[in-house]
């Protein structure tokens, strides 16, 4: 494990919105983070103090100002939009606050849906895969139900196997368990911490809840866009 | 499912889950189209209608000698100045010069089928105290035949021609009070008369035409007409009818005769389908910008509506181009789906037309033929617009940052 590479690597991030503008504002200011493979780091800070605009840049939905962001060995600031596209859909899984599954597809076809859309074309073996991670989540026999029939939680954890479809190196997870009951919230932690533990997948976890945050290997908090040093 | 493209997948999803959306715009589509098709068979009909009625009533082409001029005089001093008064010439019974020659010439063209040489002139018809004005028109029946279908329109009688026969209207007929085989005294306007035995009465479909129209042998008409050996027209067929302008004047061109084309003759005809084909593209063109505001409006709406969804596609690492391929085949499947039941819904309207819309006698007005170029032409085009019209809203689902359209 000691001479496995970092997952994610960030140095001096910076964002800054309405650039030029009147209205500009910096966002982040000059973030550090590395992240080793299979740890499960939460990160916690209060609303707006950037956890977000953090996430969205280590999941390359956004961009950094300035600073460097290396995923997988990737250095991306060179990457175009394509690039980015190809890196996050093969080495990022996102799950959500408001689970966002495709409500025009069943919890299995969501599953499938990040596979399918990688090759082109739906193939047996995927379907194979999405019952498989369907199952490890314990949704077998919800597997073909319409996704919007499904309870928060359960569809949360649906949004848990889609992050897992493409077997990715960090999972993002934006308050995942914000939306849910207690019971619920713990099961789709409890999910995250298997998965990490058992398939070696570094997960960065925003949380609010402390009792949560305390059960992670790690804990970076995030205040007015500064990070405070790890807390464990 | 394991051929289904992604795009088709996600689109074909989308067009389901907004079923009710889908229903409205593809039944406007199919509206649309269908009044394409109606209204193109029905035009197409009555054009195909009017040239098989007109061509087998006459030839394609005609040759005819050409019309007498008068040469204004000149002033043998001053050779520029014309004399202020030219009098119309009278145009007498011409026949055409070594039309032998020009029958090998024409017969030459490879866009020509057949020609036949015609000795045409008036004459009266006699029986007892009636007479009556007639076109006497002397024909080799081999060739004339394959240019008129002369026997099919014979109601009574053979069409056999003898050098002592005579073929003649049923309006005629029935104003000499003759039957096949009841003889008539001919005399043309040079003073010859000749008897001529009734063969055959037919029926040109036009109360004029069975009133004055005669056919006699061609060396009968000669010898009446006094144009022994000489023809005064050539009829002509050729390939393509409507190329027939096109042949007429490289015929004339090339014999220095007349040659008028019966596109030339119906002009009156072809610009009043000039006009309709012009309004018909015209309301093609309204109902394809219709259908086009219509089908990019509805994706308008959903790319609104799925925004949240289009960043989540981007979140899993779905391209740019993909989206923008989900909302375009959306548009063309829109536009496809309206094509198909647009065109079921024209094609039972053109059967339900030609089956209720009859002639006072209950004959049908003019047979329509659903050709299914037609019907590609219509999938195309519904098809194409769909597409040109969902490329703007597809291009915005495409630019969505996924940021924004997460955060809704």
């Amino acid at each position: 494990m000691a001479s496995l590479s970092p997952v994610l690597e960030l140095h001096g991030i910076v964002k800054t919105f309405n650039v030029g503008q009147p209205n500009e504002s910096e966002i982040l200011h000059g973030i550090d983070l590395t992240l080793q493979p299979g740890e499960f780091c939460s990160v916690i800070g209060p609303s707006g103090s950037g956890k977000s605009t953090l996430l969205n840049i280590v999941g390359l939905l956004d961009r950094p100002t300035r600073g460097t962001l290396t995923l997988c060995q990737q250095e991306t600031t060179t990457l175009n939009d394509s690039g980015l596209t190809q890196l996050r859909g093969h080495s990022v899984g996102f799950v959500f606050q408001y689970h966002h599954l495709i409500s025009a597809f069943s919890a299995i076809e969501n599953v499938m849906m990040p596979m399918v859309a990688d090759k082109g074309f739906i193939h047996h073996d995927m379907r194979e895969r999405a019952a498989l991670l369907l199952d490890s989540v314990g949704l077998t026999r919800w597997k073909d139900s319409p996704a919007m029939q499904l309870s928060g939680g359960q569809q949360q954890r649906v949004a848990v196997a889609r992050a897992l479809a493409m077997k990715p190196a960090l999972i993002l997870a934006d308050e995942p368990t914000g939306n849910l009951d207690t019971k619920s919230a713990d099961a789709v932690f409890d999910l995250l911490l298997r998965v990490s533990r058992e398939e070696g997948t570094s997960v960065l976890f925003v949380t609010h809840n402390p009792l949560l945050s305390a059960r992670c290997d790690r804990t970076i908090e995030v205040v007015d866009g500064r990070l405070i040093p790890d807390k464990v | 499912m394991r051929w289904l493209p992604f795009e088709a997948w996600v689109s074909l999803r989308f067009m389901r889950e907004g079923k009710v959306q889908t229903s409205f715009i593809v039944g406007g589509i199919s509206i649309g189209v269908a009044v394409i098709v109606f209204m193109s068979a029905l035009l197409s009909g009555l054009q195909t209608n009017f040239v098989r009625r007109a061509l087998t009533g006459q030839a394609h082409i005609q040759v005819l000698p050409l019309k007498e001029v008068v040469r204004p005089l000149r002033d043998q001093d001053k050779d520029w100045h014309e004399l202020a008064i030219v009098q119309a010439p009278l145009q007498r019974l011409k026949s055409i010069d070594q039309w032998q020659s020009a029958v090998l010439q024409i017969n030459a063209m490879p866009e020509v089928l057949v020609v036949s040489p015609a000795a045409t002139g008036s004459a009266l018809l006699m029986r007892g105290d009636v007479n009556r004005a007639i076109t006497l028109t002397g024909i080799t029946p081999e060739l004339y035949f394959r240019i008129v279908p002369l026997p099919e329109k014979i109601v009574r009688g053979q069409a056999r021609m003898e050098v002592d026969t005579i073929f003649i209207g049923t309006d005629l007929a029935t104003d000499l009070g003759v039957a096949v085989g009841d003889k008539l005294r001919v005399s043309a306007a040079n003073g010859s008369q000749t008897t001529l035995k009734v063969a055959a009465i037919f029926d040109l479909g036009n109360k004029g035409a069975n009133s004055r129209s005669t056919f006699v042998a061609l060396r009968t008409a000669q010898s009446l007409l006094g144009m022994a050996g000489r023809v005064s027209v050539l009829d002509i067929t050729v390939r393509d009818v409507y190329a027939a302008d096109v042949v007429a004047q490289r015929i004339s061109a090339m014999t220095h005769l007349e040659a008028d084309s019966w596109i030339k003759t119906n002009e009156q005809f072809f610009t009043a389908v000039h006009a309709q084909t012009t309004a018909n593209t015209a309301i093609r063109f309204f109902v394809a910008l219709s259908v086009g505001f219509g089908i990019a409006s509805v994706l308008v709406v959903s790319v609104v509506q799925r925004s949240r969804e289009i960043g989540i596609f981007r979140a899993m690492g779905i391209t740019r181009g993909q989206i923008l391929r989900i909302f375009l085949l959306q548009g063309g499947l829109l536009g496809l789906l309206g094509a198909l039941s647009g065109s079921l819904m024209g094609g039972v309207a053109l059967v339900l037309w030609q089956r209720f819309e009859r002639n006072a006698d209950g004959t049908v007005m003019f047979p329509l033929s659903l050709e299914p170029t037609l019907f590609m032409q219509a999938l195309s085009l519904a098809t194409l617009t769909g597409l040109l019209a969902a490329f703007a809203p597809a291009l915005r689902a495409a630019r969505l940052d996924p940021v924004v359209a997460i955060r809704g």
